[in-house]
């Protein structure tokens, strides 16, 4: 019994928080990697990017909020995301016609092109600061729960509860549908094909007549969608603020890279190692042992490797460890 | 003189700009505008060593401005000698311990070669380390912690005056960085980028919470002056005399002697602030002019034409028998040892160390605007983007506040869009920093003054 008590507080205070947190940043991981692989250049605006989508999505939100639609148990910006990904692509579009394609006919090596980049993120920072303003912002509605702790300790008489959010559940499914959709994109068909040929060698993809603009474009596309996607469901799960977005580059960068920057897969898989990383390293796991010793045993301090102000730290620590050891990243693979 | 016609047009609208400051809004906010666009010219020619000499790319400069924050503290606070009694044995016994943690690893690599077994071996005299540091260390951080938390709780420094801090800061950033060119250096460009963004991120959250060392978010206030306080000149009989001989004219208008008394006490608390300010601009000035000297001497000497070789192409200078690594790595701990300077120079001047204000976006990207706007690889350009950026970036709000203004003219006073507009006025300023960036990128790629180079 204590041992399941055990494993149920892992779940609770660690896998579960972990593994919604970790899609949130594989989603933006894969979008900086895919950027990087074909663009060829480090995308600083990615975290004003999406907060730029959740900015609005909410907006769309609060509107059909507005009108007295709603999907029941499951929140309306589900319904908004999709318009929000409309205007985000636009955005994007845009930024790519006025700012980004004349460098990119320039052949301006990548550091201009990152330098660039942080020029769209002050303006897209802006942007979103004087439309929706600094403030956190909460806009989650319908059920929140799935599975309550007490309903949990009921159902199976165990000391410890388990408590499902269902933006985690809800957080998972979408990520699964829509890095499954991805990956079938550009492994079957002709366009993905097209995408990751580019992105392995661009004059070998130009002379076999590739159309350098339509990649760029849906290059693009796919950027914004999962931005948005991604930056929403961040903020259905824990809140929206623009400052929370713009520091959610560095992890999502951190994630990128170990999972080897340019390979959408492995930045997937990146983002729930840093994620399962940042959690199990600062976890206090002085219950846990608690339920597994006998009380003889029983450990005095927290059992915390490192305290929760360190968070951040770990996952840019792993990092350097990363580059230091394989600054190709852990899942080389092939490139994208 | 016609050879530098554009910079001295350039240096003239600036301060003719920050005169103009002092003329509508006041001397003192002209002032401690130009102190920061001093401070900010710094903190440019550090990163425009980097960038400009030798092409690396530092994103990292938050960390090294609060590292020289860092120093500030540690120099000029007095020590804590109670906090030393209870903690001080074993945080020094740490200490000890990291370098000879870092001797032995040192000494292991060298002796042996590279196999399994010396990587088990360094492996695992680094988890005994991290254990008994951390066994040494917790009892002692808990003790210093305690001692009166609310105003020390942590070990002090050395009760030096301020100003050497900002020696100190220089060799706190250059250790620093010398640390991270080792580890980093041999990254490609836009990963040096990341991963220096991301090893500052790591010094600023060390720095949060290390309580001990510098209180972490509690603040460390009223750091000493290197110049008079407002409340000491206002008593001084010089100070009040100079201020009446300052406005003789408009003094002797007034007849009445209560009122003229009046007048003058009011006069000298307003100047009193504009001398503090003044004093610092002068400290300031002397800084920026020696580093001035020094970099420019160092740009046009062997040594900078070295750099420049190697900045546009490695392999040659490398074939030419340069060491290119030792030589990015000196450039790269000279670059951020400046920065260092301008963060000890920056505490200094707020007379306050608050961890939690240092971020990116303010010290990082800033920065790098600042280099690029004013024209990267000459620093005459990196002191002038200092000055220009920063100047904008203060007085961003009054000119959005303008021109908002003036675009709503036709809307109500209540109208809610105009209320808003209004309202969001401080975030015009990002807006503004991004199109300029933008907009120099495209249309002035090397930056208002260009880099020159005297070909002999």
């Amino acid at each position: 019994m204590d041992f399941l008590n055990a494993i149920v507080l892992l779940l609770n205070y660690l896998f579960v928080p972990a593994l919604s947190y970790g899609s949130q940043l594989a989603l933006g991981a894969i979008f900086v990697s895919l950027i990087y692989g074909i663009l060829r250049f480090a995308y600083f605006t990615a975290g004003d990017l999406m907060s730029f989508g959740t900015m609005f999505t909410i907006l769309f939100t609060w509107y059909f909020q507005s009108l007295g639609i709603n999907l029941g148990i499951l929140p309306t910006a589900l319904l908004a995301i999709p318009f929000g990904i409309i205007i985000t692509i636009l955005y994007v579009l845009i930024k790519d016609k006025l700012v980004f394609s004349y460098y990119r006919t320039q052949k301006s090596p990548p550091v201009t092109l990152a330098m660039v980049s942080i020029g769209t993120m002050f303006v897209t920072q802006a942007i979103v600061r004087i439309v929706i303003g600094p403030f956190d912002r909460r806009f989650f509605d319908g059920e929140k729960f799935i599975l309550k702790a007490n309903e949990f300790k009921e159902m199976t008489g165990l000391n410890e509860g388990l408590t499902i959010k269902s933006t985690q559940v809800i957080t998972l499914f979408i990520t699964i549908i829509v890095v499954s959709i991805l990956f079938w994109f550009l492994n079957k068909t002709k366009t993905g094909k097209s995408m990751r040929a580019y992105s392995d060698n661009e004059d070998l993809a130009l002379l076999s007549g590739i159309d350098p603009k339509k990649v760029v474009m849906i290059t693009w596309l796919i950027a914004a969608i999962l931005a948005t996607i991604g930056g929403a469901l961040y903020g259905l799960d824990k809140s929206f603020k623009p400052f929370t977005y713009f520091n959610n580059m560095l992890p999502i960068f951190a994630a990128a890279i170990v999972g080897g920057i340019g390979n959408p897969f492995g930045a997937f898989l990146g983002g729930y190692v840093i994620a399962f990383s940042e959690i199990l390293l600062t976890y206090a796991y002085k219950k846990f042992f608690v339920y597994l010793l006998p009380e003889s045993l029983e450990p005095d301090g927290l059992l915390q490797l490192l305290s929760t102000d360190y968070k951040f730290a770990v996952s840019f620590s792993i990092l350097v460890i990363v580059l230091l050891f394989r600054p190709s990243g852990i899942f080389k693979g092939k490139v994208l | 003189m016609r050879k530098n016609l554009d910079i001295i047009s350039a240096y003239s609208i600036m301060l003719g700009l920050i005169i103009l400051v002092g003329f509508l809004q006041s001397w003192s906010m002209a002032l401690s505008i130009l102190c920061l666009c001093l401070i900010s010219a710094v903190m440019t020619m550090g990163a425009n060593i980097q960038w400009g000499y030798a092409g690396l790319i530092n994103f990292g400069i938050m960390g090294y401005t609060a590292l020289g924050g860092l120093a500030a503290v540690l120099v000029s606070v007095p020590p804590v000698r109670e906090a030393w009694q209870v903690g001080g044995f074993n945080i020094i016994l740490c200490a000890f311990l990291i370098a000879f943690m870092v001797f032995s690893i040192r000494f292991i690599m060298k002796k042996y070669n590279q196999s399994k077994k010396r990587s088990y071996g360094i492996a695992s005299i680094i988890i005994v380390g991290l254990i008994l540091l951390r066994l040494i260390s917790a009892p002692a951080i808990e003790s210093i912690e305690s001692v009166s938390p609310a105003t020390t709780g942590f070990l002090g420094g050395m009760g030096l005056p301020i100003l050497f801090s900002w020696i100190a800061g220089a060799f706190f950033a250059g250790a620093l960085a010398y640390i991270i060119g080792k580890i980093a250096l041999g990254l490609r460009a836009d990963y040096l980028a990341i991963a220096t963004l991301l090893i500052s991120e790591i010094v600023i959250s060390v720095i949060k919470h290390e309580d001990w060392l510098a209180r972490g978010v509690k603040n460390v206030i009223g750091l000493k002056r290197p110049v008079p306080y407002e409340v000491d000149l206002q008593s001084k009989e010089w100070f009040i005399n100079l201020v009446e001989k300052f406005n003789q004219s408009a003094l002797n208008l007034i007849s009445n002697t209560l009122e003229r008394q009046e007048v003058v006490k009011q006069l000298v608390i307003e100047s009193s602030t504009v001398f503090v300010k003044l004093c610092f601009a002068g400290l300031f000035t002397v800084v920026v002019i020696i580093l001035l000297i020094i970099t420019q001497k160092a740009l046009y000497s062997p040594w900078g034409r070295m750099m420049r070789a190697i900045r546009d192409n490695e392999e040659a200078a490398n074939a030419m028998g340069k060491n290119v690594v030792k030589q990015h790595l000196l450039i790269f701990v000279l670059g951020s040892a400046i920065v260092g300077i301008a963060g000890a120079m920056m505490v200094t001047y707020d007379g306050l160390f608050t961890p939690g204000s240092y971020r990116p976006m303010r010290y990082t990207f800033l920065i790098w605007v600042m280099v690029i706007v004013g024209g990267s690889g000459n620093n005459f350009g990196a002191i002038l983007g200092g000055f220009a950026v920063w100047f904008l970036w203060v007085e961003a709000a009054p000119i959005a506040l303008f021109l908002v203004n003036f675009f709503t003219s036709g809307l109500e006073e209540t109208n809610a869009f105009r209320v808003h507009l209004v309202n969001s006025i401080p975030y015009f300023r990002f807006l503004m920093m991004g199109t300029g960036l933008l907009l120099i990128m495209r249309y002035r790629p090397k930056g208002i003054l260009p880099e020159k180079i005297k070909h002999i």
